[in-house]
């Protein structure tokens, strides 16, 4: 039942979004022109390619977001049985966070946090 | 008293016993199609709406007053005149991923909220990682935004989705981390469990300080997931005149936009239903008299009248809080935001490891 329902989500969000844009296609009016269909830049044309290496502190960021994502996942099944684990829980997750910490700390001292 | 759950077995049954197994399966997810679409339309528009109105107030101004008593019919309008815009077409945009980026935005809202509880027995899926499943798909949105930026091949685009990509992972973390102590506290991912636990007090009360501490940070977090205001870099008007979606027009367009007010619904109901008690009443501790007035209020509306004190606080950030700068946003997360929840966790730890909270 519960996949059921996942495809039924699915296929409501898909024939919103195909529905309403096929329906738009046909109502809506069309006329070719050059200027319309270059990327919109305040009335200049545009220079130069779009599709460059991006600026590095971007992918930065993005790597040390996965290193903290995945160690999020590991805290999940944690927290639901922390409860009744109790102190064996509670002194692994000081071990874990401190672990963790240190890594963030690494990376703060490499300035790896700070935007340039 | 107002309880969901035999309204939708009677339903069930009667097609159950009345179609064979495939017509009854494929009826009741048509009928559950159909009820999340209209849901999820109306909840939009009006969302949309609140937003223009608040912000008048907010501003002093009227906002929109002329269609209908009050504009209440405003969005509708607009929605319609969407719908009959052309869909503009960039000529060195890549064109399936340029139109497949709105589908992705959507799907991804639509699956969240098929998930949240409004109601006892009113969820269309109560499965035992909700918690889990609600974080993984609403993050898929930040894949759509990015395609849709990259995909335009205008400056202004990849530069609002590449803000909006470094944005939404950084404050994913917290969102995560403050909801892991509620999860603690708890002990469950299953958001019909983590309400039953809450029947005899909010865990924002329950939960003394550290559930505070994550309430504020589930918020501002919350909001920087959104892309809005404060955090609103990725559509930053006055330097990127829309960001990621500056290319799209029309019906496409306003998916963009819908979405992004669906997001805030969701963040604001999965912030009710983890801290605020979901649709559980109000309960002062031995007030019977008080309890049981209380109780008589349907839980539909407790929902979604938390839900929209949540809503309307983070319409009052954006209009009110001058918009930060990346780095400042970064360092807020990364410095800030982050060390916090992690000292939180371990003193919510430690607090279920002494039986100090009720």
């Amino acid at each position: 039942m519960e996949s059921y329902s996942l495809l039924t989500f699915f296929l409501t969000a898909a024939l919103l979004v195909g529905g309403a844009i096929l329906f738009s296609h046909y109502a809506a009016p069309h006329s070719v022109n050059a200027a319309k269909s270059e990327p919109y830049e305040c009335g200049i044309p545009t220079e130069g390619p779009t599709w460059i290496q991006f600026h590095v502190g971007y992918y930065l960021f993005a790597i040390i977001y996965l290193i903290f994502d995945v160690e999020t996942v590991f805290i999940y099944p944690w927290a639901v049985v922390m409860r009744e684990i109790g102190l064996t829980a509670f002194v692994e997750i000081l071990i874990f966070f401190t672990v963790l910490g240190l890594g963030l700390l690494y990376a703060w001292k490499k300035k790896a946090l700070i935007w340039e | 008293m107002y309880d969901f759950g035999p309204l939708v077995n009677s339903i069930t049954s009667w097609l159950d016993t009345t179609f064979s197994p495939f017509w009854a399966g494929l009826i009741s997810m048509v009928l559950l199609g159909l009820v999340l679409l209209a849901f999820y339309a109306v909840l939009g528009l009006y969302l949309v709406y609140a937003e223009r109105k608040i912000c008048a107030r907010m501003q002093n101004r009227l906002g929109p007053n002329r269609v209908g008593p009050g504009g209440v019919f405003q969005t509708i309008a607009d929605l319609i005149k969407l719908l009959m815009k052309e869909l503009i077409f960039i000529r060195n945009a890549d064109s399936f991923l340029f139109n497949i980026a709105p589908f992705i935005v959507i799907v991804a809202s639509i699956m969240a909220i098929g998930s949240i509880p409004f109601a006892k027995g009113l969820q269309a899926i109560d499965l035992n990682i909700g918690v889990l499943y609600i974080l993984a798909i609403s993050s898929m949105g930040v894949i759509g935004v990015l395609i849709a930026g990259w995909a335009s091949n205008s400056k202004y685009s990849v530069i609002g989705a590449m803000r909006s990509g470094a944005q939404v992972i950084s404050y994913e973390l917290s969102v995560g981390l403050a909801l892991l102590c509620i999860i603690a506290y708890a002990g469950s991912m299953q958001f019909s469990e983590i309400i039953a636990s809450q029947e005899d007090g909010w865990w924002i009360f329950k939960g003394h300080i550290p559930a505070w501490i994550a309430f504020v940070i589930y918020l501002v977090a919350g909001t920087a997931e959104t892309n809005r205001g404060p955090f609103d870099l990725a559509e930053a008007e006055s330097e990127l005149t829309a960001g990621f979606h500056t290319e799209y027009s029309g019906i496409k367009f306003a998916f963009f936009f819908l979405a992004e007010y669906m997001n805030m619904f969701i963040i604001a109901a999965i912030a009710t239903t983890l801290f605020l008690g979901g649709w559980l009443p109000f309960h002062i501790w031995h007030f019977d008299a008080f309890n049981k007035v209380m109780d008589y209020i349907p839980p539909v509306f407790w929902f979604f009248g938390k839900t929209a004190f949540v809503i309307y606080l983070m319409m009052w950030f954006k209009w009110t809080f001058p918009r930060l700068r990346i780095d400042q946003l970064l360092a807020l997360e990364w410095k800030y935001l982050l060390p916090i929840n992690l000292m939180n966790l371990i003193l919510i730890s430690f607090l279920i490891l002494m039986q100090w909270h009720f």
